[in-house]
């Protein structure tokens, strides 16, 4: 075998020193010797191709193999046969879905329904809060004050999702004659929130706060981690600026309007355009770890649709289905998100 | 026109402590709750007395959790998942991003499309069912009867992880690579004495948040892990949830401590260890997030 420095070091005559440029190396191979070249250069890095094969096959058997699968959705399910020999039946479990007036088809729509909103409120009043706390870890100048703050508030963040449902079924759990109901639920009470019948059914078994406890678990959750990357785009704020600005007699709010505002923009619409991205994509298993029969009315997303009837149940064609539409428009949202950032603002999340 | 804008500066500050205090505050409680009710005995925590420390200490609620041989098990499993499952997925990471670092990789833009596709796409849960069951059957032929190595080998891969190793490594000044080379050394030479100990802080990340996936995996170790035995402490936490919560279990209950205090000791049981290390790794997590966020 050749050396293999000699083929991709070349002289650069500007600064006297050897440097590599690799893709003209592969270039200039792969045109003199067309396939011969292909080859000759896969030979000559074959170490670079082994490495690669470990990851292909994860990927290939555990991410691409169930995208194979989804065929069984245009298929008859057999569910004795793999999918290759199943027959096609078209797209009738797509048009079930969509324009059916089965119990079904109501399911689904209501899941679509639910997924996207609680995305949408989500969006709406969990983005902001990591920036909130970010301007007000900006306050305090004491380092030590802060790293305290700091390590309580991104505690949460590292508990597991079924040891943060755990926490919020037991404190909103529902009282019984021999027991009283949770403290968060008695809390509430007090200040007036709820009614009492409501807080000793259990506030998870109520449809109409279902929204609001995925919300606010999710904000208590992440937003105190979230603020970081907002953070470090706000001490990177020079002093100077907010000088100048007190000089032209910028008051606080104008300078958050005119300074901080201004420099954390494009870190802000990065942000937001990746949360829009994954806007179809609700952490399925924190649904499923927090809904029951009572509140599927509200609660019940596609993929815990798919999940009752494809893993519980044996519809899978429907299920998959169902959450391939999902996904497909998902996918195009991710990508026109991503689109849409490197014409703005010439970085793109990918 | 200076007293206002001291006016507005200090009302400002007020605010940011008092929200933050209050925020600091309700990501606490409920750690502090957990503890005190698993330590609290059964009238005060059935009825809520207990607000904030525990009262009339009992340590029963505690010493039935340990005494009990599926939790222990469990948390070995839960502890196996995590070693192994990182060890794999960080091995498959690193190899690959390598080899996806270097610009003379021939079909290098194929085989990203091939990683970042599956972070646009996936084929969703049931069709990840199937491969799975399918997965284990193959898994049982050749002889692989423990279901955590289908968890370990199987799940927890994510290509952001990989995207996150191959910007680092591109990172490396080549002119340190053209060195080794010169000095006559190998590709994976070049990996594990050039590229590994230049980018450990990534790779600590990295590892981290393979670490922490795997320590809180729930939903498809339930589904494909159906022996007892076997179970990590994720599913075991839920499953005695679920027990704890069927009405026609608590008919009987007949301890000194409320049921409850068992579910509580659980949490605090499950949370202590990441509570030991989060000082140590919580540096690393803020500057990963630093990294990952953008690349062109």
């Amino acid at each position: 075998m050749k050396n293999i420095a000699s083929d991709y070091l070349i002289y650069d005559e500007t600064k006297g020193i050897y440097k590599e440029d690799p893709e003209q190396a592969v270039r200039d191979d792969v045109e003199k010797h067309q396939w011969a070249g292909v080859l000759h250069i896969i030979l000559r890095d074959w170490r670079l191709y082994i490495m690669l094969v470990p990851m292909i096959l994860v990927f290939l058997f555990w991410r691409y193999f169930p995208m194979y699968e989804l065929l069984g959705c245009f298929k008859v399910s057999d569910e004795v046969k793999p999918v290759a020999q199943q027959f096609y039946k078209g797209f009738s479990e797509f048009k079930g879905l969509l324009f059916g007036s089965s119990a079904k088809s109501y399911d689904f729509w209501r899941a679509m329904r639910n997924t996207f909103l609680l995305s949408f409120y989500g969006l709406c009043f969990g983005f902001p809060m990591p920036i909130i706390i970010a301007l007000f870890f900006n306050e305090i100048r004491s380092n030590v004050a802060r790293s305290v703050y700091q390590v309580m508030t991104y505690l949460p963040k590292f508990m597991s999702t079924v040891v943060m449902t755990t926490l919020v079924t037991m404190l909103v759990k529902q009282g019984s004659l021999t027991s009283s109901m949770g403290v968060l639920s008695q809390l509430f009470v007090k200040l007036g929130l709820i009614t009492s019948e409501v807080g000793n059914a259990g506030l998870l078994n109520a449809p109409g706060f279902f929204r609001a406890i995925y919300l606010v678990s999710g904000i208590w959750e992440g937003a105190g981690y979230d603020s970081i990357v907002f953070f470090a785009a706000i001490i990177a704020i020079a002093p100077t600026s907010y000088e100048a600005a007190q000089i032209d007699g910028a008051g606080k709010m104008a300078q958050m309007r005119y300074v901080v505002l201004p420099s954390i923009l494009s870190t802000i619409v990065i942000m937001l355009i990746s949360r829009i991205g994954s806007l179809l994509n609700v952490g399925y298993e924190k649904v499923l770890l927090l809904y029951n029969t009572n509140t599927y009315m509200t609660a019940d997303v596609v993929s815990t649709f798919a999940q009752r009837y494809g893993i519980q149940g044996s519809l899978k064609g429907l299920a998959s289905a169902a959450e391939m539409m999902n996904n497909v428009v998902g996918m195009l949202l991710v990508i026109s998100a991503n689109t849409i950032a490197r014409k703005a603002s010439d970085v793109s999340l990918y | 026109m200076k007293r206002k804008l001291e006016i507005s500066e200090l009302i400002f500050k007020i605010i940011s402590y008092l929200l933050l205090t209050i925020f600091a505050i309700a990501c606490l409680y409920p750690f502090v709750y957990a503890i005190s009710a698993a330590l609290s005995g059964r009238a005060d925590v059935e009825y809520s007395r207990v607000v904030l420390f525990p009262k009339n200490i009992q340590f029963e609620a505690f010493k039935t959790m340990f005494t009990d041989n599926l939790f222990w098990n469990s948390y070995a499993n839960t502890l196996y998942l995590t070693f192994f499952g990182t060890l794999w997925a960080l091995g498959v990471a690193l190899l690959g991003a390598y080899a996806l670092s270097k610009k003379r990789l021939l079909f290098r833009k194929g085989f990203n499309f091939f990683l970042v596709f599956t972070m646009w796409f996936s084929a969703g849960i049931v069709p990840q069912y199937i491969n799975y069951l399918n997965t284990q059957k193959v898994f049982n032929a050749v002889g692989i009867k423990d279901d955590k190595w289908l968890v370990i080998i199987a799940m927890g891969m994510a290509a952001m992880n990989i995207i996150l190793l191959r910007n680092a490594f591109e990172g490396v000044p080549s002119e340190i690579e053209e060195a080794a080379i010169v000095d006559g050394a190998t590709e994976f030479q070049i990996l594990g004495k050039v590229y590994i100990p230049m980018c450990k802080s990534t790779i600590a990340t990295v590892a981290l948040f393979f670490g922490i996936s795997r320590w809180n995996g729930y939903f498809w170790a339930r589904q494909m892990i159906s022996n007892a035995s076997e179970r990590p402490l994720q599913v075991f936490i839920r499953l005695k949830l679920e027990e704890f919560t069927d009405p026609e279990h608590m008919a009987g209950w007949n301890e000194v401590y409320a049921s409850d205090s068992i579910i509580y000791a659980l949490i605090v049981c499950s949370v202590i260890p990441i509570l030991v290390i989060y000082p140590f790794i919580q540096k690393y997590f803020a500057k990963g997030v630093n990294m990952g966020g953008v690349k062109e």
